[in-house]
């Protein structure tokens, strides 16, 4: 075991980790943040990205010890500080984006990493984006429009 | 996964006296093929020598040859941010590898280090007849490759930089397997004032290699209409659930004459 440092939606955090320790368990078990989904485990579905810093991944496939002295952004530092929805929660709220909601942690950071590069995307590029996304449910449509929206572009979408 | 230590250290230096003290250590780039492997339980190393926190396998800059230099634990999405202005084809290749999650933790050394039959890296370094630097000495491209996950590099060896010769007109054309983004088969043409290098990744049961026949012909007639006499046997190609061997030593035709018609 191991003591490992960070910043964690803005507040510094320490705690023990073993060298295997995933970056998610230490969220998950560690500080008790589970708004971060462990869906596949195997790096594909995307349900466990987070931003270290300020760069999207797959915190099931970084160990915790690489993260010592970064700054770790999770789903619970998403929302605005009186507690209302960020702008791309709100959007996937608004046009549900979301079904079972279990890819949705995933999704919104995922979606959030976009933005920050790419403000205003086309639709293709939206949905390129979240190549490394998987959503079981198969709620894609409403997932790139609320993407859209959050990013101020209104879009058609064939079926209502 | 089983128990292991993890060490990170600040210099190539202090990694190669970790890994040398011990036969059961193992170093770890991005971790995006390795992390999944452990978790199968098909490695079982006693130390993780993480290279991520060493700043000198960082950063993209031209040397006095014109050589594109970019350092092995340059992440993907940091290749194909940086190697833009100078080598097109190349970041383009680097911005295709996987999904943006994985590419904002996987690194070229460690894509080359593994050498997966299927990863894109290879294409590029054997198709631009890159060097490979490590820590004791500089390997060529046409040496590196030594078949399915199998490379020159010795026990404890580092990958610490690629230098690539920038070509006049370059291309990668990847056949993407759906499910994995993997090269179902890809191929990266460079085309340079004095030769022509084609490389082919995720076609051969002996991984990368270059396709000295297209060459030949492309060196003559740099066009895609050049290709349509010349082909690659299936004998050796991969046959697997995606694909079957003439599958593959059809696309590697199909996939040759894209990027011919692509590369600038």
């Amino acid at each position: 075991m191991r003591k490992v440092t960070m910043t964690v939606n803005g507040k510094s955090v320490s705690a023990e980790a073993e060298g295997r320790t995933l970056l998610v368990e230490f969220l998950r078990e560690g500080l008790g943040l589970t708004g971060t989904h462990v869906g596949c485990d195997t790096s594909q579905c995307g349900a466990c990205v987070v931003h270290v810093d300020g760069r999207a991944v797959k915190s099931c496939s970084i160990f915790a010890l690489e993260a010592e002295g970064a700054e770790v952004r999770t789903i619970e530092g998403m929302a605005n500080e009186d507690g209302s929805l960020s702008p791309i929660q709100k959007a996937f709220q608004d046009h549900h984006g979301l079904q079972c909601g279990f890819c949705t942690p995933g999704m919104v950071m995922s979606a959030a990493a976009l933005l920050a590069e790419t403000p205003k995307p086309t639709e293709a590029e939206v949905r390129h984006h979240l190549e490394g996304n998987l959503c079981r449910c198969t709620g894609y449509h409403n997932i790139v429009k609320a993407i859209m929206a959050a990013s101020g572009q209104e879009m058609q979408v064939a079926a209502e | 996964m089983y128990a292991f230590e993890l060490e990170r250290p600040e210099t190539v230096a202090a990694a190669v006296e970790l890994l040398k003290g011990d036969d059961e250590a193992m170093p770890l780039g991005g971790g995006q093929t390795l992390i999944p492997t452990l978790k199968a339980r098909l490695a079982q190393p006693s130390v993780l020598v993480s290279l991520g926190a060493i700043g000198e396998l960082r950063g993209v800059r031209l040397d006095e040859a014109g050589h594109l230099c970019i350092g092995a634990g340059e992440t993907h999405a940091g290749v194909a941010r940086q190697a833009a202005a100078h080598y097109p084809a190349l970041a383009a290749l680097a911005g295709q590898i996987g999904d943006p999650a994985v590419r904002n933790r996987g690194t070229l050394g460690g894509s080359l280090a593994n050498n997966d039959p299927s990863a894109c890296y290879p294409a590029a370094v054997l198709g631009s007849g890159a060097v490979v630097v490590t820590n004791t000495r500089e390997i060529a491209a046409d040496e590196f490759f030594q078949g399915m996950f199998t490379t020159d590099l010795e026990e404890g060896e580092i990958i610490t930089e690629v230098r690539f010769p920038i070509p006049q007109a370059a291309s990668y054309r990847k056949f993407a397997q759906p499910a994995s983004r993997f090269a179902l088969t890809g191929v990266f043409v460079a085309r340079f004032a004095d030769a022509v290098r084609v490389a082919v990744t995720g076609a051969s049961e002996d991984g990368v290699f270059r396709w000295e026949e297209a060459e030949a012909a492309l060196a003559r007639d740099f066009s895609p209409e050049a290709l349509a006499g010349v082909s690659v046997p299936a004998d050796g190609m991969i046959g697997d659930l995606h694909g079957t061997p003439e599958y593959r030593a059809h696309l590697v035709g199909v996939m040759a004459a894209r990027a011919v018609a692509a590369a600038r």
